[in-house]
């Protein structure tokens, strides 16, 4: 007797629910399984590689790395860069958001390209860009000298490189929130004889309060930790122009290990922070969206 | 138009203003400054052996941390998409790592664990694997600091995929791997090119978190934005401008390639409801 022709039947795991792709307990368990192990090799192992490479010595060394004067003063002008930029970006990152978000005009998608341009460039590129502006040959190189302004090898360039790659961190996060949540709360209060600045401070700021958080923390971040570009604009200066992560390379040329880890501890604290503070406003904002 | 709504001419304004000044004023500088050196000028910077290794270097060591990426990149958004388990949260978190922590310290951190007594040296060299102040090394760092593109393009697609039409192809009879290769890959392609070239494209232009693992020797382990470096602290601007010059070009590449792959996604987001 002819076997009857297979029709095909539709896979269903014990429970007799339909089976999505690669929910079989194999698949599922091996990619988790090397996923993890990736992650702990390439992710976990560089942060844990920075605490014990600056506690090697034992907790004296490790505080002894702050004592430097060269060091409290990285601190210090890494602290002054940050309380300047990130006020700044985040007044930027508002307006950008404001006239994104709320409007439709010509050439709209051109200045969303146009915001995001800093996060797709080099900040090695960005630093030689300030330097052909500020510097002694560039674009207004002769005037500065002639009024004698000094913005290259000083910090004022480091500000200016620092906003330049920063400036898209709070508008990024605020654009397309901003635009999801669309206008009816700002078009009611219009209605309502609310001006401009009542609306923002009353109605579009307190429901975009943890985008523009998070914003602030990531642009502070990375402000703290921008490397590439401030090592063109800063020269470098020893006590003068040296951020930490400049601080972090001088130490670790010196041969001085166990500071320049110490020094790096305090930025990844920074780095972990900032994803903590992630985490705990993507919570709070799912525990809104459920209440509402 | 909406113009109920006030501040309009004010918050653009603003907005103007200032991408004028703080972006658009210095990229226009640099681009004078390159455009100034002369085509021929140019050219021969570009070609200069030096200049031509650091490029070469460069591409390939991109190109390769890309396709770690785009491997790892993948598994880790469908683990994340797909999965439940414990430490989900903690992974998620862990993957923006390489975005909030500076590049100099994970430049640093990655030197640490690839010299020849750190914890992979060691063990590596046993092997007969050199990564410290190798193209390997300057490859994981350029991998390490661009992890987060191809999975956080990736994730939100697959989270919204539909079941339906997987169920349907199982229905139907096809294997996992079918259903995969037919009906779950494309829909995430164009999300996965974008963060494959996003990645390549910040790859590039690293920095931080090259010079300390590559050894930085001209010709052999000296990437592009190094030999720019370099080049201002001889105050060589003419050939700074060329070799940032051509890196911003490159940029500008990777960006509207992106951009296209953008909007053939959305005509076929918009073609399929």
């Amino acid at each position: 007797m002819a076997a009857p022709p297979t029709i095909p039947r539709p896979r269903k795991d014990d429970l007799g629910a339909r089976v999505r792709v690669g929910s079989g307990a194999t698949t599922r368990r091996v990619l988790v399984g090397a996923v993890l192990l990736v992650t702990a090799l390439i992710l976990v192992a560089p942060l844990a590689a920075i605490f014990a490479e600056a506690l090697k010595h034992g907790w004296a060394a490790y505080a002894r790395s702050f004592a430097a004067p060269d060091t409290q003063y990285a601190i210090l002008l890494t602290l002054i860069t940050a309380l300047v930029v990130v006020p700044v970006n985040v007044g930027f990152g508002i307006a950008a958001a404001w006239c994104i978000a709320k409007f439709s005009f010509p050439g709209r998608n051109l200045l969303v390209a146009l915001v995001e341009l800093p996060f797709s460039i080099s900040p090695i590129i960005a630093g030689v860009a300030y330097l052909f502006v500020y510097g002694a040959q560039g674009l207004l190189g002769p005037f500065l000298e002639a009024h004698d302004i000094k913005i290259m090898f000083a910090v004022p360039g480091i500000m200016l490189a620092s906003l330049f790659v920063t400036a898209p961190f709070v508008a990024r996060e605020l654009i397309p929130l901003m635009i999801a949540q669309g206008s009816e709360e700002e078009e009611a209060a219009v209605t309502l004889g609310a001006g401009g600045w009542r609306i923002l401070r009353l109605v579009t700021l307190p429901n975009v309060r943890f985008a523009l958080l998070y914003g602030a923390a990531l642009c502070n971040a990375r402000v703290m930790g921008e490397f590439g570009a401030v090592s063109i604009v800063s020269g470098n200066i020893r006590g003068q122009t040296n951020t930490l992560p400049l601080q972090i390379e001088l130490l670790y040329q010196d041969n001085n290990a166990v500071a320049a880890f110490a020094v790096a501890t305090l930025l990844t604290a920074v780095a972990l922070a900032t994803l903590v503070a992630k985490a705990i406003i993507e919570r709070l904002d799912r525990a809104r969206e459920r209440a509402h | 138009m909406n113009r109920v709504i006030p501040g309009f001419g004010l918050s653009l304004g603003i907005t103007l203003t200032y991408l004028s000044l703080i972006v658009l004023l210095p990229l226009g500088a640099l681009v004078w400054q390159a455009l100034d050196v002369g085509w021929e000028r140019y050219l021969a910077i570009l070609s200069g052996p030096r200049t031509a290794n650091a490029f070469r270097i460069t591409f390939a060591t991109a190109a390769l941390a890309t396709a770690f990426n785009c491997v790892y990149g993948l598994a880790l958004a469908w683990v994340l998409a797909r999965y439940e388990f414990p430490g989900k949260r903690l992974l998620d978190a862990l993957v923006d790592v390489p975005f909030a922590l500076p590049t100099a310290v994970a430049g640093l951190a990655l030197s640490a664990l690839f010299v020849k007594n750190g914890w992979f040296g060691g063990p590596l060299a046993a092997l007969g694997i050199d990564v410290a102040y190798t193209p390997l090394g300057i490859a994981i760092a350029m991998a390490f600091t661009s992890i987060p593109f191809v999975v956080r393009t990736v994730q939100p697609v697959l989270e919204d995929l539909p079941a339906d039409v997987e169920e349907a192809a199982a229905t139907l009879g096809a294997s996992d791997r079918r259903i995969f290769a037919t009906v779950i890959f494309p829909a995430i392609f164009p999300a996965f090119l974008t963060g494959a070239s996003l990645s390549f494209a910040r790859s590039l232009g690293e920095f931080g978190a090259i010079i300390f693992i590559a050894g930085n020797l001209p010709g052999k382990t000296e990437v592009v934005s190094l030999l720019t470096f370099i080049r201002i602290e001889e105050y060589d601007y003419p050939a700074a401008a060329a070799i940032a010059g051509t890196l911003l070009a490159t940029a500008f590449v990777m960006l509207f390639l992106v951009n296209m792959i953008q909007l053939w996604q959305q005509r076929r987001i918009g073609s399929a409801d």
